[in-house]
């Protein structure tokens, strides 16, 4: 199964049931399966117009309840910054999937690339909250999309899944876990715990306010402006301040759940291998080539790209003796690395803009010097 | 170092080689061994270089793209010279017979096929190549068996073009002799 496949065929297995889009290579093939599966599953599919308006289909459809994902590549997600905003202040779950391609603008469009990393935290404005995901693999794609909607829902916020051309475009066999097995996470609808007096309260012991179909009983306000609790907008600088900082906080107070790191041989490793997506099948290679050498590699993944696991970092820096991170971009998650490891463990860099994949006799000949360096 | 099998396909946009790339993924899949398929191609839909991979192995397979190729398949005179240099020692080269052999080859296994010419005198449909080209790599190198590949074929071809597609595939199985198929076995271990 090719990695765009799997992401449509997880996502349905979470309850995915709308997408709208516009096709765009190397995400084109979601756009694909999902007209071909969504129908089969009573779901819709609509291909927009174009990415704004997908972005806006996609958050009519969460308002309407239901779990709604659109896909895209680098040009693509520019164009839906604005919605996303929208969609994280409006507190509308949603699954924005971005298969990372080369270049900025049209770039190389065919070609591998991971340049959205900090587009993800900071390409819409204004201080919001972002979850974001990147797989590595074709089976952690489906089961990762399922992590992303479980998410979303639960945090009542746009999730991106970012992934890249190279797991995206990448076929290989993957077993699907028995649907039984899966931990699906609806949204707590409100009502239920009679609270939904407020549509923008946040009850007592929740993380976020309950969910009512939009148009049925109650009557409400969406808006991206700030808001009250029944959702019209306010000039209150109170409750701005109280608005802004728990769409914040209901990130930040819950990283525990959030984050996820992938470790490969990290166990007594003195030199650890950093990357994300796809740039994980060159990295695991050149560490078991590593160690074959003598040299305790070992490789440490963010599966939750942002927010950052930084303090995940910062446990495994005491053991290490070096930090090399790898990355197809100029160096974007290294701002984060840098940042975290700063003055205790030295970070080494390997990037790659020119749409090639990196290979891991690179990441090797790196491990080498560091490891020669270190003696 | 894990063992692994790594196959290239090399040709023009439109001419079939991912789908050449994506059968005998599916047929390792089919067989219970690990594979890994990618590709790469330029923004044309039509013509252009493009080279698709398959990486075999009984072990997980990480790096998803060739090291150094055991196999190659070229289908245009381009793509023979710039993937030939590429491939590892002692690698099977299948290449259409109406290429010519670059000079250097070194020490591989170069072996003419007329897979252009079967699909579309024989065949007439020019669109079999890559089939064609199936059947003959595998006849040559011995890699999965004859109903695995068909299965594998019919997977991945449109419905009601199954026997077009296996009568292709019979042509390229044809077009190896055994003589030829002896020296370039491969055994996925």
């Amino acid at each position: 199964m090719q990695g765009n496949e799997a992401c449509v065929e997880g996502a349905i297995a979470a309850g995915m049931r709308f997408f709208a889009g516009y096709p765009i290579t190397p995400s084109t093939e979601i756009a694909e399966a999902c007209s071909v599966r969504l129908p089969q599953v009573g779901g819709h599919f609509i291909q927009m117009e174009d990415e704004l308006a997908s972005m806006a289909a996609v958050i009519g459809a969460s308002a309407a309840g239901a779990k709604a994902m659109t896909a895209t590549s680098g040009p693509g997600f520019s164009l839906k910054q604005e919605n996303i905003g929208y969609a994280c202040i409006a507190e509308l779950p949603c699954v924005i999937v971005d298969v990372q391609r080369c270049g900025p603008s049209t770039g190389l469009a065919t070609a591998p690339a991971q340049g959205d990393y900090q587009q993800a935290r900071w390409g819409t404005h204004g201080d919001h909250p972002v979850i974001a995901l990147s797989p590595s693999s074709v089976s952690e794609t489906y089961t990762l999309i399922i992590r992303a909607f479980n998410l979303a829902e639960k945090y009542r916020t746009p999730v991106i899944f970012l992934t890249d051309e190279i797991v995206a475009h990448m076929r290989e066999g993957i077993e699907i876990p028995d649907p039984e097995s899966l931990e699906i996470c609806d949204r707590r609808v409100a009502g239920n715990d009679g609270a939904y007096k407020f549509a923008y309260r946040v009850p007592e012991g929740q993380i976020v306010p309950g969910w009512k179909p939009f148009g049925e009983g109650e009557r409400y306000n969406i808006t991206g402006l700030f808001h009250d609790y029944s959702g019209f907008p306010t000039n209150s600088n109170a409750m701005a301040q109280e608005e802004g900082s728990r769409l914040l906080d209901k990130i930040n107070n819950n990283l525990a759940d959030i984050i996820q790191v992938d470790e490969y041989k990290m166990e007594g490793a003195e030199f650890a291998v950093v990357c994300f997506g796809g740039t994980a099948r060159a990295a695991a290679f050149a560490v078991d080539a590593a160690r074959e050498l003598g040299i305790r590699a070992g490789m440490w993944r963010p599966v939750t790209v942002w927010p950052f696991p930084e303090k995940e970092l910062e446990e495994k820096l005491s053991g290490l003796k070096g930090i090399i991170m790898v990355e197809h971009n100029y160096g974007q998650m290294l701002r984060e690395v840098s940042r975290v490891a700063a003055g205790r463990v030295k970070v080494e860099f390997i990037g790659c803009i020119d749409g090639t994949i990196i290979e891991p006799v690179r990441i090797l000949d790196k491990l080498r010097e560091v490891h020669e360096n270190a003696k | 170092m894990k063992n692994r099998y790594e196959m290239r396909f090399s040709g023009s946009g439109g001419q079939g080689v991912i789908l050449a790339s994506v059968i005998f993924a599916e047929a390792a899949i089919i067989s219970g061994i690990n594979a890994v398929q990618s590709q790469s191609y330029g923004p044309e839909a039509r013509g252009g270089m493009c080279k698709a991979e398959t990486i075999i192995s009984r072990d997980s397979i990480d790096f998803s793209k060739p090291i150094c190729p055991g196999f190659l398949l070229a289908l245009t005179q381009k793509a023979l010279d710039k993937f030939l240099p590429e491939t590892r020692e002692n690698a099977v080269i299948v290449a259409d017979a109406s290429l010519n052999i670059p000079e250097n080859a070194g020490n591989k296994k170069l072996v003419l096929l007329p897979i252009l010419k079967t699909a579309g005198e024989d065949i007439g449909k020019a669109f079999t190549a890559n089939i064609v080209a199936v059947g003959a790599i595998n006849s040559l190198l011995g890699l999965f068996d004859r109903e695995t590949l068909t299965e594998a074929v019919k997977r991945h071809v449109p419905p009601g073009s199954e026997a077009l597609n296996e009568k292709a595939l019979q042509a390229g199985y044809e077009l190896v002799d055994r003589q030829m198929a002896e020296s370039c076995r491969v055994y996925i271990v």
